[in-house]
């Protein structure tokens, strides 16, 4: 689990309550059919914003972002652009650049044809043309690249003459739909860079980013919107939703974090600093996310990074048993089986292990010193 | 280094008795593979058209000679038979292509219901024999056809649609049967296009006209050329439909091939009615494979 960047929380806090409107998206409902894609979706997205939809498939966020490029009729709700009602207008007038998971670039144009397709559609003055395509291949560092074919390109250079071809148009909004997708592990982190470059160079570009990887999401947006079951789960702030989830599928879905069974031992609302839970048996402190009264089932949410492994007879430990080890290069993850009265599977990401456990073996497991968050049971979203 | 000098490049090295052993029976099986279908070929086409080649130069005294092709291709039938077929086999392909590439696209990208029951109604049409359209037509378009007595409960008097004998009602024939033809490889070529590709297109400004003609149209051509390359190629021998119409002055080649061969019995010159048609047939065959392998159709699988 990589830990989103630093400088990125500024910047998140900032734009979490979005100013001038560039995306507007209110109750929004998509059906095929008897079937609901997606259900009364309401979003705003600032001028400047990136905000990623994140969820698992067919959660409906790949629906969202067609709908607000017009690929979609939705059954119920408004669209609007930087203000202006587009529900039902076609997507050649809402003026989106968009970039889909397969590229979709033109296969009998070269790339330069492929970046101008889009001037040449809005007539754009020839001599313009020349010079946007030239200023948008140099964008994602394709300049050289204008006469082949995209057959001749890799899949990474692909999906950078598609990036180049939604900006040469100058778009105020850019929908990117699983942009990433597609390309092995290394094209996938080299592409994310160049996008977080992308992204300071244009300040003014709201950017919806369709995501099931919560890496991009948490590397690129500025919020983040969780969704399954064709309904938004959790909507806030990247570093916010990451810290301090508020709900049980957000913990698990957004950074993988273990839930551990809790009993809350105070009353409690949202805004206190801590309340103390039983777990297992050790009585910590936790960070409640809502109002919890006493003696109410939760669930402590605890980042596989931010667990140790100790002796089993450590008396600040949970007692557990080891069912697995993955070396990862730079860490290792076990996985263990909590023991009591409900066994849960968790996972622990170490970097400093003297000696690899056997599997079988009896470890006590180290809570972090800081709160962990307190989600609501059984909420799942 | 000596011995690597002595020592006989491999390319050279005599090939081992079990493999030349092997080799020699896989050239008999392969031989036994292909004499079948060589000896058929042979048989039922070659042989029958060789003679059919041998007659249009044997005239009806058994002189040996070009009278007969100088007589055949000096007549007006002739002239007037080879007008008609060409200018029916272009105008009915050409109508083909228009009518068939709306239709495939329609089907292929804007979904309705009951869709897939016309594309299967596609499939079957291509199955179906030639004359049934002209008889279908007769029913329809015909004096006493279901639209003109329709017209005349309506009162509207004389026989309203009166096309049925005229060269544009076999025309429209060929178009309503071989449609199918230049839609089935669109709709197969068309299946091949992501729809995100279209999707984006519109997204970066482009109507649905530009769309058609700068994305789909590139890549629906080979399709397109296939199709109608075949569709030309049936229309030019087509018979069925041109009989069963009856159209008046509307002789083509293969009617013409009928008459002197079963009305006239002018035997050597129905051969020589036949091996022009062939030769035309052939000639547009070959030009089709060269432009095919000329535009990569052939790599895609387009051309056998």
């Amino acid at each position: 689990m990589t830990a989103p960047a630093i400088e990125r929380t500024a910047s998140a806090v900032a734009s979490a309550a979005p100013t001038e409107s560039a995306i507007g998206i209110q109750d929004l409902t998509v059906r095929y059919g008897s079937v609901t894609a997606l259900e009364g979706l309401t979003l705003e997205v600032a001028r400047g914003e990136t905000v990623a939809l994140l969820g698992p498939s067919g959660s409906g966020k790949s629906t969202a972002l067609k709908a607000v490029a017009g690929f979609l009729r939705p059954a119920e709700g408004r669209i609007t652009l930087a203000g202006r009602d587009v529900t039902y207008e076609p997507p050649n007038k809402r003026g989106i650049g968009v970039v889909v998971q397969n590229y979709a670039l033109f296969p009998h144009m070269r790339v330069a044809d492929n970046v101008a397709f889009g001037l040449r559609a809005r007539r754009v003055p020839r001599a313009e043309v020349g010079r946007r395509v030239t200023e948008a291949l140099d964008m994602v560092g394709m300049a050289g690249y204008a006469r082949r074919y995209p057959r001749e390109l890799s899949g990474g250079q692909q999906q950078r003459v598609a990036i180049a071809r939604a900006l040469a148009i100058r778009p105020p909004v850019l929908l990117l739909d699983e942009p990433l997708s597609a390309l092995d592990a290394t094209l996938r982190a080299d592409l994310l860079g160049e996008l977080q470059r992308l992204r300071g160079e244009l300040p003014d570009v709201a950017i919806m980013y369709v995501t099931h990887d919560q890496t991009e999401a948490l590397a690129l947006a500025d919020r983040i919107a969780v969704m399954r079951d064709a309904r938004l789960v959790d909507l806030d702030a990247t570093d916010r939703l990451y810290r301090r989830p508020p709900s049980e599928f957000t913990a698990s879905f957004l950074g993988a974090a273990n839930l551990l069974d809790a009993r809350v031992l105070a009353d409690c609302t949202a805004g206190d600093d801590a309340v103390r839970v039983a777990v297992g048996g050790l009585t910590v402190a936790a960070d409640p996310t809502g109002a919890f009264a006493e003696g109410t089932r939760a669930l402590l949410v605890a980042r596989p990074h931010t667990l140790g492994v100790a002796e089993v007879d450590r008396a600040d430990t949970l007692p557990a048993r080891l069912v697995a080890t993955q070396w990862r290069g730079a860490d290792y993850r076990l996985t263990c089986v909590l023991e009591g009265d409900v066994e849960r599977e968790i996972r622990i990401d170490v970097t400093d292990l003297a000696a690899v456990p056997a599997l079988g073996e009896r470890l006590g497991v180290a809570l972090p010193a800081e709160p962990c968050v307190l989600v609501p049971a059984g909420a799942g979203g | 280094m000596t011995a690597t000098l002595t020592e006989p490049p491999i390319a050279t090295k005599p090939t081992s008795a079990p493999v030349r052993e092997r080799r020699g029976r896989g050239g008999a099986t392969r031989a036994l593979w292909v004499l079948p279908p060589l000896v058929l070929a042979a048989g039922f086409f070659l042989y029958p058209l060789a003679l059919v080649v041998k007659q249009s130069f044997v005239d009806k005294n058994e002189n040996v000679g070009l009278d007969v092709w100088r007589d055949v291709l000096n007549s007006p039938s002739f002239g007037d038979a080879l007008w008609n077929t060409v200018k029916i086999a272009v105008l009915s392909t050409l109508g083909c292509l228009v009518v068939g590439f709306f239709l495939a696209l329609v089907l292929s990208f804007v979904p309705f219901p009951g869709s897939r029951a016309v594309s299967r109604i596609v499939d079957t049409v291509l199955a179906f024999p030639s004359f049934l359209i002209a008889l279908a037509f007769t029913f329809l378009y015909g004096t006493a056809g279901v639209v003109n007595a329709a017209a005349d409960k309506l009162g509207l008097g004389e026989p309203l649609v009166g096309f049925l004998y005229s060269p544009w009602c076999v025309v429209l024939a060929e178009i309503t049967f071989y449609t199918p033809f230049v839609m089935r490889p669109l709709l197969a070529a068309f299946a091949l296009v992501p729809r995100e590709r279209l999707d984006v297109a519109a997204s970066l400004g482009a109507g649905p006209l530009r769309v058609i003609r700068q994305v789909l149209l590139p890549e629906a051509w080979p399709a397109l050329a296939a199709g109608g390359s075949l569709t030309l190629l049936l229309t030019l021998n087509e018979f069925g439909i041109v009989l069963f119409i009856g159209a008046k002055d509307v002789t083509t080649l293969p009617m013409l091939v009928h008459a002197k061969g079963a009305v006239t019995f002018d035997y050597p010159g129905a051969c020589v009615v036949a091996v022009v048609e062939v030769a035309l047939s052939l000639t547009l065959y070959t030009v089709y494979r060269f432009v095919f392998s000329r535009t990569g159709a052939g790599r895609a699988g387009l051309v056998a």
